[in-house]
């Protein structure tokens, strides 16, 4: 058992260090830095659900969902204040994931893999069918105020990055705290046997509800982040090759830390840009080899790495 | 992060191992010739555009190979006059190529990665009218000069304005008013209309600027059916049946890549050209391809005066003929669109340079830009719109003929349309240009 | 009247092409338990490697109409070869892993298959439509039809036919049922699962190949037909059921049916009419149309 000290301290740590290197790396960096955060918001929101067994294939509603809702925050609603967009794509990804959770709680395997996916696409239909909102081509957002400062240029951007920094750090302590709670401890008892769960007295379709909620409020959350740092927002989010990348990444990390998520997402997004540079006609073949080899030699994804004793966290 | 100093081939090249070979045996020869070279200023130039998906093959490659091909020649200084100094404003263009899939939010990171890490001095690209809209507000945070050279919604320079970009390929307007134009003049007697587009921006964008201007042209005109299959669909047959069962006498597609290509082949097999005029307002990337598979009587658009629209001049003659002589098929229109992106780029520079002999400040150069006038392939490009930032060219449309004698595809009844006949006046949008009647048009 | 008409044959037509992309993936799905993302790759390299064939086959001027049968002899060498190459080249590595990381394995050698058409053939489109024109076309109820369009319905109907009874009167039928059903007592019993793999994996791989060889002469075949493909067969399946034959038929009538109704009688749905079909299906039928009954774990 490591003390509270350790456990607090050492991940403040890393995020003080994290702030301080965003204000020295170069621009480029930075940002993708910053998207690998927000993105890394929607692993985390993966995470959850794998610990629970479930796999959505359809996480791209909620991240579309969360962009928009910021998108519109801008340009409709005239919120120009980075949180208050925040709040409202988080508010508006749980609101559609209480509604839904409703009818996907009852699905499992890859019942629950599709019907979400069937929900995304289906948001991403709307969204294209939308020529209001630009259909495809999407439309952009200025950019925000932070806590009531406008800063512009490189000072917007370091403000942008403090506050997904933050926002990510956030996400993944309460997530730590709650995963290990007993409510969290619930997500792995249902992977391993549900009917056991409800002999035990807890209500499986409950526990999921609430897990699946939080999930989709982590996507949104995500999504308002890389909304206003793009700058820009377009119904590729909510499409279905969007949703199988954040799996990918999922598993690219493994599931044993709400650290992983975060930096499985940074080392996706660093060999893409690489493959992007350096082998532009052929970068999916770079990414798709790296792909096997990770899952082949790393069962229990980057975080392994981490582990003296890795702990396999896939089913048998 | 500095790159090897590799000049015109950088792109043909995949690792950097390869490449920096390369660099060091050019300038091991350059050394060894005693050349000037190795002292002329470089010029580095972002190029992206589409190397996978649909539409590498129909825009992408081609704009890539006509890069790679005036990249060649303007180092050698073997363009026409005026291009043909060596370099641009003696600077040597040295290049790197990205990949324009990936989506917006890879765009905007990759559009950053080329400013900030690679350190071009200036970006040339964008096929995708979303990754236009994504990038144009980041050109002015990063404050460096960008050209869009195809993208075509209008909405970049009508609904903002921008300091450091320009579009050098005018937007998609233009392309279904001057068909409208040419069905008004060709089938007066048309009576109804029929639209087949991708269901996403384009498709929609384009069907609506071409509805909007049939009903100014010719008011009454009713609409049999508005069809908008999924991008990439490649199945037809359903669509088909109901452009047979409604029998439009005009049918609108701005289909383009395989989508078109399947289309064609299917509504072919079926006969829905043979009663009926079809036009394919993005047609023109396809008609090399097909050959003799598009019936005769088929209208064709090529975006602008492009491709076998385009006038013989000095210029066009020597593109088509190094392009043709280089990549063994003839440029299309994504090449010329590419071209004239960097003649706009040599005749910006050497008007800022004016003479001075340096390599003029981006600053200098963009108020050259500014409503610029200059020659292409496809004739006179003027930056008259969205403040001096955004083109204007003539169009042309045509009616399809397939030489079998020849075995080449050719245009008869082709018509000329002026660039302000078929483009709304300065601070007029395009649709509300169209339904006020083309307010302001001036045709010849 | 005629619309009527015109959405029946339209709507036959395209769930007989449905079916032929998708039986390969719900037979993978029953009998391996993986859901195939690499059975877009193997559709794209059917349609390639078909366009190619027939391409060299009409310029050497061998007569026209054998070329149906170079078609099915192009499925069978894709299948084969590549079948082969994936199940025991990579799959094999990931038996008893997770059924959602096979599914990304799937997807890594997918997006390999995509760069390596991409590296032979180039970016651009190819089209060989000589068999396409070939038969001509009929008149139904006055609307022009294309023989080869009507051909992919009995093309259909013999795929689904032969496996049906491959599988349910054939002795190894029985066998791979068997599997189907439970692997482990299967195993038990003396069966050499690992060869029903790999000879699933060969067939499933044929009728992926199968499904782009037959597409190929009816449009141009594009790098990217192979992701546009592998939703759409997903949904087909899952509305039929997963791992089902039967499931797969149904599911591809009704995905043609709904399809060809929306683009006759409301062509703005017609985006979502898919998705929309299996979220209907799938909240009244969890498991799809035809459930395979699964024993609970306690």
């Amino acid at each position: 058992m490591r003390g509270p000290a350790v456990a607090i301290g050492l991940p403040f740590l890393l995020f003080c260090g994290l702030i301080a290197a965003g204000f020295l790396m170069p621009g480029w960096l930075r940002f993708i830095t910053l998207i690998a955060l927000a993105k890394g918001l929607v692993v985390l929101s993966l995470m959850l659900l794998m610990r629970a067994g479930l796999v959505s294939f359809g996480q791209g509603l909620y991240y579309g969902l969360g962009a928009y809702a910021a998108g519109l925050g801008v340009n409709l609603l005239k919120v120009t204040e980075a949180l208050a967009l925040l709040a409202l794509g988080v508010a508006v990804a749980g609101a559609v994931a209480w509604v839904l959770g409703f009818l996907l709680t009852r699905y499992r395997e890859i019942f629950f893999a599709m019907l979400s996916l069937a929900f995304s696409m289906i948001l991403y239909g709307l969204l294209v069918k939308s020529s209001a909102l630009g259909s495809t081509d999407g439309f952009n957002l200025p950019t925000p105020t932070f806590l009531g400062f406008a800063f512009a240029g490189t000072a917007a951007r370091h403000a942008l990055f403090v506050l997904t920094a933050s926002v990510a750090f956030a996400a993944a302590l309460l997530l730590h705290r709650y995963l290990g709670s007993t409510r969290g401890y619930l997500g792995e008892a249902i992977r391993e046997n549900e009917i056991r769960v409800e002999y035990l007295g807890a209500s499986v379709r409950g526990a999921l509800h609430v897990k699946y909620v939080l999930s989709a409020a982590l996507a949104g959350a995500g999504g308002a982040l890389t909304a206003v740092a793009t700058g820009h927002i377009d119904p590729d989010l909510a499409y279905w090759t969007t949703s199988g990348e954040f799996v990918f990444v999922a598993i690219l990390s493994g599931t044993g830390s709400v650290a992983a998520p975060f930096l499985g997402s940074f080392v996706f997004e660093m060999i893409r840009t690489y493959a992007f540079a350096y082998s532009p006609n052929t970068w999916q073949m770079v990414v798709g080899a790296t792909m096997l080899l990770v899952i082949i030699f790393m069962p229990g994804g980057l975080w392994s790495l981490f582990r003296r004793r890795p702990r396999l966290v896939t089913r048998s | 992060m500095t790159m090897p100093n590799v000049i015109s081939a950088s792109f043909l090249l995949p690792k950097r191992p390869v490449r920096a070979l390369v660099a060091a045996t050019l300038a091991l020869l350059s050394a060894a010739l005693g050349s000037q070279a190795q002292e002329a200023p470089k010029l580095k130039i972002g190029i992206v555009t589409f190397l996978s998906g649909g539409a590498a093959g129909p825009f992408g490659i081609p704009a890539r190979n006509a890069a790679e091909l005036m990249v060649e020649a303007i180092n050698n200084g073997t363009v026409p006059a005026p291009y043909n100094s060596k370099g641009i404003a003696g600077a040597l263009i040295q290049t790197v190529v990205i990949d324009e899939a990936g989506g917006t939010t890879k765009q905007v990171t990759e559009y950053r990665n080329l400013v900030q890490r690679e350190n071009v001095d200036l970006v040339i690209g964008y096929i995708s009218s979303g990754d236009c809209l994504a990038v144009a507000p980041v050109t002015e945070e990063l404050k460096k000069l960008t050209i869009f050279f195809d993208c075509g919604t209008p909405r970049i320079f009508e609904d903002a304005s921008y300091t450091y970009l320009f579009r050098t390929g005018p937007h998609g307007t233009m392309d279904n008013v001057a068909a409208a134009r040419y069905l008004a003049e060709t089938a007066p007697q048309a009576k109804s209309i029929a639209g087949l587009n991708q269901n996403y921006a384009w498709g929609q964008d384009s069907w609506a600027d071409f509805r909007l201007s049939m009903q100014a042209l010719k008011p009454g005109i009713s609409i049999v059916t508005e069809q908008f299959p999924k991008l990439g669909a490649g199945q037809y047959g359903a669509e088909i049946s109901a452009l047979l069962v409604g029998k439009p006498d005009i049918l609108h597609t701005s289909f383009w890549g395989a989508d078109l290509e399947g289309f064609v082949l299917q509504a072919r097999a079926r006969g829905v050209f043979d009663a009926r005029k079809v036009l394919l307002s993005a047609g023109e990337p396809a008609i090399f391809r097909l050959g003799a598979q598009i019936p005769d009587g088929t209208i064709i658009g090529a975006r602008g005066t492009h491709g076998l629209f385009a006038k013989p001049s000095a210029l066009n003659d020597w593109f088509r003929k190094a392009y043709y002589d280089r990549f063994a098929t003839p440029p299309i229109y994504a090449s010329y669109k590419m071209a004239i992106a960097f003649l706009g780029v040599k005749a910006a520079y050497e008007k800022a340079a004016a003479g001075t002999g340096k390599v003029p400040t981006q600053e200098a150069v963009i108020k050259a830009f500014e409503f610029l006038e200059f020659e292409t392939p496809s004739g006179k490009i003027r930056m008259a719109l969205g403040k001096g930032h955004q083109a204007i060219g003539d169009n042309a449309i045509g009616t399809y003929k397939f030489d079998k004698a020849a075995g080449q595809p050719t245009f008869v009844d082709v018509k000329y349309y002026a660039a302000e006949c078929v483009n709304p006046p300065e601070g007029v949008k395009s649709e509300a240009w169209i339904k006020s009647g083309f307010k302001g048009a001036k045709c010849n | 009247m005629l619309t009527l008409v015109a959405i029946l044959v339209d709507g036959v037509i395209y769930s007989s092409w449905l079916f032929i992309v998708s039986a390969g993936l719900t037979l993978i799905f029953g009998v391996m338990k993986i859901l195939n993302i690499a059975h877009g790759g193997l559709y794209a390299l059917g349609a390639y490697t078909a366009v190619s064939a027939i391409g060299s086959y009409f310029a050497g001027g061998y007569p026209p109409l054998a070329s149906y049968a170079l078609l099915l002899l192009v499925a069978v060498v894709v299948g084969l070869v590549f079948g082969l190459l994936i199940e025991r080249g990579v799959l094999r590595l990931m038996y008893g892993r997770d059924e959602i990381v096979i599914v990304l394995v799937t997807y890594g050698v997918f997006l390999i298959i995509e760069d390596a058409i991409k590296v032979i053939w180039g970016a651009s489109p190819y089209y060989a439509s000589q068999p396409y024109g070939l038969l001509g076309r009929v008149q139904i109820s006055g609307l022009a039809f294309s023989v080869y369009d009507l051909g992919l319905i009995a093309l259909a109907s013999v795929t689904g036919a032969l496996l049906w009874w491959g599988l349910n009167r054939t002795r190894n039928g029985k066998l791979l049922l068997a599997v189907i059903h439970d692997r482990e007592i299967s195993a038990a019993m003396g069966v050499d699962v690992r060869r029903v793999f790999t000879v699933t994996f060969v067939i499933g791989a044929m009728l992926g190949a199968l499904g782009g060889a037959f597409t190929a002469p009816t449009t141009s075949v594009v790098p990217s037909i192979g992701v546009e493909l592998i939703v759409l067969a997903f949904a087909v399946v899952v509305i039929g059921g997963l791992g089902s034959i039967e499931g797969a038929a149904i599911g591809a009538l009704v995905v043609g049916i709904s399809r060809a109704s929306s683009v006759h009688l409301l062509p703005e749905a017609e985006l979502f009419v898919i998705y929309g079909v299996m979220s209907l299906v799938l909240a009244f039928r969890p498991q799809g149309l035809f459930r395979r009954v699964v024993a609970r774990k306690i």
